[in-house]
């Protein structure tokens, strides 16, 4: 993204959580940013990479990022990474590792747990990473915490050179609200001192450096107890006491605004003293947290009487109309009579494909091929397993096509002797963790046919830039990877690596029909870019010429959300069975004439679109009116 | 707390609800309002259900809409307003646009989109004004004047003069020039006059 002048210090602004983080960094004189895409998370590396005076980049994956955050924060330089929650499964390699080397200059890593599963393969609770990787962990509860905190946690790393993890959710990354923005200053690097014992990790040095690791936790402890971002605040009504932290905070004030609260910002380590002063004025106290009971767990485990997830969910999201019927049970008392209309039942609105996505003949082909087993993996191109292709067969984590495929084909039973197994994986998510994988298939003689949708782009995120697209974050040239080299070197036969134009059907086809029948690994690569992004161009549009148009309904298959149906109908074949009709239209003001509707369509009932000047269609009106 | 205003923007993906709610929240700002803006947006690019939820008032605390507590809905597609109306509050009302984006989940025959989903929200006691704000737009000679147009439906049903809005929504195309700040001028009114005319 362009650079862009910083608003001054003391304005406030709309910030999303996730802008306000970015402000802070560039406030806190970071020198190296480093992120892979991943909702909630994307924006913050998108914004930082706005700022002056930083270095930003697109990583391959979370663990490069990571590494690149710490090269940077031995360097003596303030670093931040950031990620959604799985993102750091990714990392945690070198997470619980640096925890005991520890940073010289302050490192920031800020988590994003999808909390209710907008866009993710789970939900899973990071604060977990603070108790595995003995780290501090700050919780905001809405932007100007996540601004303030992500100042704090700087000064927090430095002082006790440890990594700090801030953990957010989407609804603190998504959220926009005001923020009272700061001063930038400039701490300079203090260079690499050279110190094996330190940074070199041996079996020997990381013995040494347990022990200190587990004086910094005490150290931690003492400063969370202390810290004002862990604050009690009295309340009238101390019938039930509550310790809330992150978003479930401000849903507890808002619910019971007159209840005795410890609010937990710097929330691990626990500050287990607090919450026994909470406890001492307040008749029970229950602890409201995303998603895990954590906190709940820990302050049982010290003696002190809370509760939790026995009576509010385990899982999703917490709000105001959770909490208030829960508490009204607990207390005894009726629960709240709701005067809401229960949601009205409608059809779902699944996320589509793109009008002429690539990916579309891609699985419009493979919905066509029999026999197949198709081990997915996560980008746009996992929703081929939906409607109304259905040809994705499993989708795990990133990169586990490969592996996948390669299990389903050594471990296929009699029943699956013939199957052909592929494996599906889009360009951003072949580098992050595909390659190894593919290694592995080559390696180990697999039987796979492996399709590499290369659309230029990390297209689910956003279409961000990548190392197959030849830009880097601020769209300058960058050296670009060519895939069939790559998967050469990787040890596929060059005669199995195809490059197809994912619009050209039969090609796509035959193309796919015939490798899946090589017994050995094959790679098909398709070419052509996300709609999205600038690399893509539009063509002529399409229409439907309806007095030729039969209602067989083939074009609908290609799954283009450009195609509706005008009026459906019924059709006796000659062999005396009923088939179901459906007579289309093309919505030709978003069509961008990719052609492949065009191509099932057997009557040939799909035209150019001539769209009809404004002049002429006044004319016309001023015609009829003659 | 009950002093938040609370407003419901409601369609699906690339309609731009996101960008009319920030520029209603922003608004709100500028008369020293404190405010929360946060979607229900799965993967919203994909032309999935997308709802917007903007909280104003002296503190806002939770940023989501407590369902039956919307005081308007302001609805970019008409299936979504009946998907979304239970959020109202009783007396609250809906600002709807008639269009109607159907997905290829009806198109392939697995569901059905509602006849008149206007007509439903109503049989069900719900305040409705409805209005085609595509037409209007394209009457205004640009489709991409419906956002204005819907922002403009709203203008009257805010605790604050319509004016403040429109100044806000103006600001965002001052770098477009006088012809297109204009044009939006026009959108913005015709909007209201459509939300005030039924
Ligand atoms: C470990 C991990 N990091 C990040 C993500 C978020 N994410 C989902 S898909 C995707 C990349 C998709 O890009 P690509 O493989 O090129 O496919 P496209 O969406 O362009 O079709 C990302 C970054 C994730 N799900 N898991």
């Amino acid at each position: 993204m362009a650079a862009v002048m910083p608003a001054p210090a003391s304005s406030r602004l709309l910030m999303s959580g996730n802008e306000a983080v970015a402000r802070a960094v560039w406030e806190s004189g970071v020198k190296v940013a480093a992120a892979y895409p991943g909702t909630p998370a994307t924006e913050m590396l998108e914004v930082i990479s706005t700022y002056p005076d930083l270095y930003a980049e697109w990583s391959v994956n979370e663990k490069v990022s990571l590494e690149v955050a710490i090269g940077a924060a031995y360097a003596g330089s303030r670093s931040f990474c950031c990620m959604k929650h799985v993102g750091m499964n990714v990392a945690s390699d070198a997470l619980m590792t640096l925890t005991l080397t520890g940073v010289m200059g302050g490192l920031v890593i800020a988590v994003a747990d999808d909390v209710g599963l907008s866009s993710s393969q789970n939900e899973q609770d990071s604060r977990y990473w603070g108790r595995f990787a003995h780290l501090p962990v700050l919780e905001p509860a809405d932007s100007q915490e996540a601004y303030d905190m992500t100042r704090f946690g700087y000064v927090l790393s430095e002082k006790f050179q440890v990594p700090v993890i801030l953990r957010m959710t989407t609804r603190i990354n998504h959220v926009k609200g005001l923020v009272t923005v700061g001063e930038r200053e400039a701490p300079g690097a203090a260079g690499f001192k050279k110190d094996p014992a330190r940074w070199v990790m041996t079996p020997a040095g990381a013995s040494k450096r347990i022990p200190l690791m587990f004086e910094r936790d005490k150290a931690l402890r003492q400063m969370a107890e202390a810290s004002e971002l862990n604050r009690l605040e009295a309340g009238a009504d101390r019938r039930v006491g509550f310790i809330a932290s992150g978003p479930a905070y401000m849903h507890v004030r808002e619910a019971f605004p007159n209840a005795p609260v410890l609010k937990l910002g710097f929330s691990c380590p626990v500050p287990v003293e607090k919450a026994r002063q909470l406890a001492a004025l307040a008749d029970q106290v229950v602890v409201v947290e995303e998603v895990e009971p954590l906190v709940e767990m820990e302050l049982k485990a010290a003696g002190i009487e809370v509760l939790g997830k026995d009576i509010l969910p385990r899982s999703g999201e917490l709000s105001p109309q959770i909490l208030k019927p829960a508490i009204a049970r607990l207390l005894g008392e009726p629960v709240p009579e709701t005067t809401v209309a229960p949601p009205m039942q409608v059809f779902p609105r699944p996320p589509t494909m793109c009008v002429a996505c690539p990916h579309l003949g891609v699985y419009y082909t493979l919905s066509q091929v029999k026999n197949l087993t198709i081990a997915g993996d996560i980008g746009c191109y996992t929703l081929g397993a939906g409607h109304p292709w259905n040809a994705l067969d499993t989708c795990i984590s990133m990169g586990a096509s490969m592996g996948v495929a390669l299990g389903l084909d050594k471990g296929r039973g009699e029943a699956d002797k013939d199957k052909r197994i592929l494996a599906v994986i889009g360009d951003s998510t072949f580098m992050h963790m595909g390659m190894q994988g593919l290694l592995d298939i080559v390696y180990n003689k697999g039987n796979v046919t492996v399709l590499l949708l290369d659309n230029r782009a990390v297209g689910m995120t956003g279409g961000q830039n990548n190392p197959g697209n030849g830009y880097d974050i601020h769209d300058n040239e960058a050296p670009r990877i060519d895939f069939v080299k790559l998967v050469e070197s990787l040890g596929v036969k060059t005669e199995r690596i195809h490059k197809v134009d994912p619009y050209q059907l039969p090609v796509l086809f035959k193309t796919i029909r015939e490798e899946v029948k090589v017994p050995e690994v094959s790679v098909i690569i398709t070419d052509q870019p996300c709609v999205l992004t600038k690399a893509y161009h539009k063509l002529k549009p399409y229409e439907v010429a309806e007095d030729k148009c039969t209602g067989c309904g083939n074009c609908i298959e290609v799954g283009c959300p450009a195609i509706h149906v005008t009026r459906r109908g019924k059709e006796v074949k000659a062999s005396g069975r009923e088939v179901d009709l459906a007579f289309v239209r093309i919505e030709s003001s978003v069509c961008t004439g990719c052609g492949l509707c065009l191509q099932p369509c057997a009557p040939k009932a799909i035209q150019h679109h001539e769209p009809v000047s404004p002049i002429k269609l006044v004319k016309a009106v001023e015609e009829v009116a003659q | 707390m009950s002093a938040n205003t609370n407003i419901l923007v409601v369609g699906i993906g690339g309609q731009g609800v996101m960008t009319a709610t920030e520029i209603l929240a922003e608004a709100a700002i500028a008369l020293g309002y404190d405010a929360k803006k946060t979607e229900v947006a799965g993967m919203a690019q994909r032309g999935g259900v997308v709802s917007s939820h903007l909280r104003f008032g002296d503190k806002v605390l939770s940023p989501q809409i407590t369902p039956g507590t919307a005081d308007v809905l302001l609805g970019f597609e008409a299936a979504e307003g009946l998907r979304w109306r239970h959020m109202l509050r009783p007396d609250g009302i809906a600002l709807m646009n008639t269009a109607r984006l159907v997905p290829p989940v009806v198109e392939l025959g697995l569901f059905d989109y509602p006849e008149d989903p206007i007509a439903d929200m109503r049989k069900s006691g719900t305040r409705v004004v409805a209005f085609d704000a595509t037409t209007i737009a394209l009457g205004l000679g640009d489709v991409r004047l419906g956002n204005t147009v819907m922002l403009g439906a709203i203008g009257d049903h805010l605790p604050f003069p319509a004016e403040v809005l429109l100044e806000g929504v103006l600001k965002r195309f001052q770098r477009k020039g006088e012809k297109v700040v204009e044009q939006n001028r026009r959108a913005f009114e015709a909007g209201r006059a459509a939300a005030k005319g039924a």
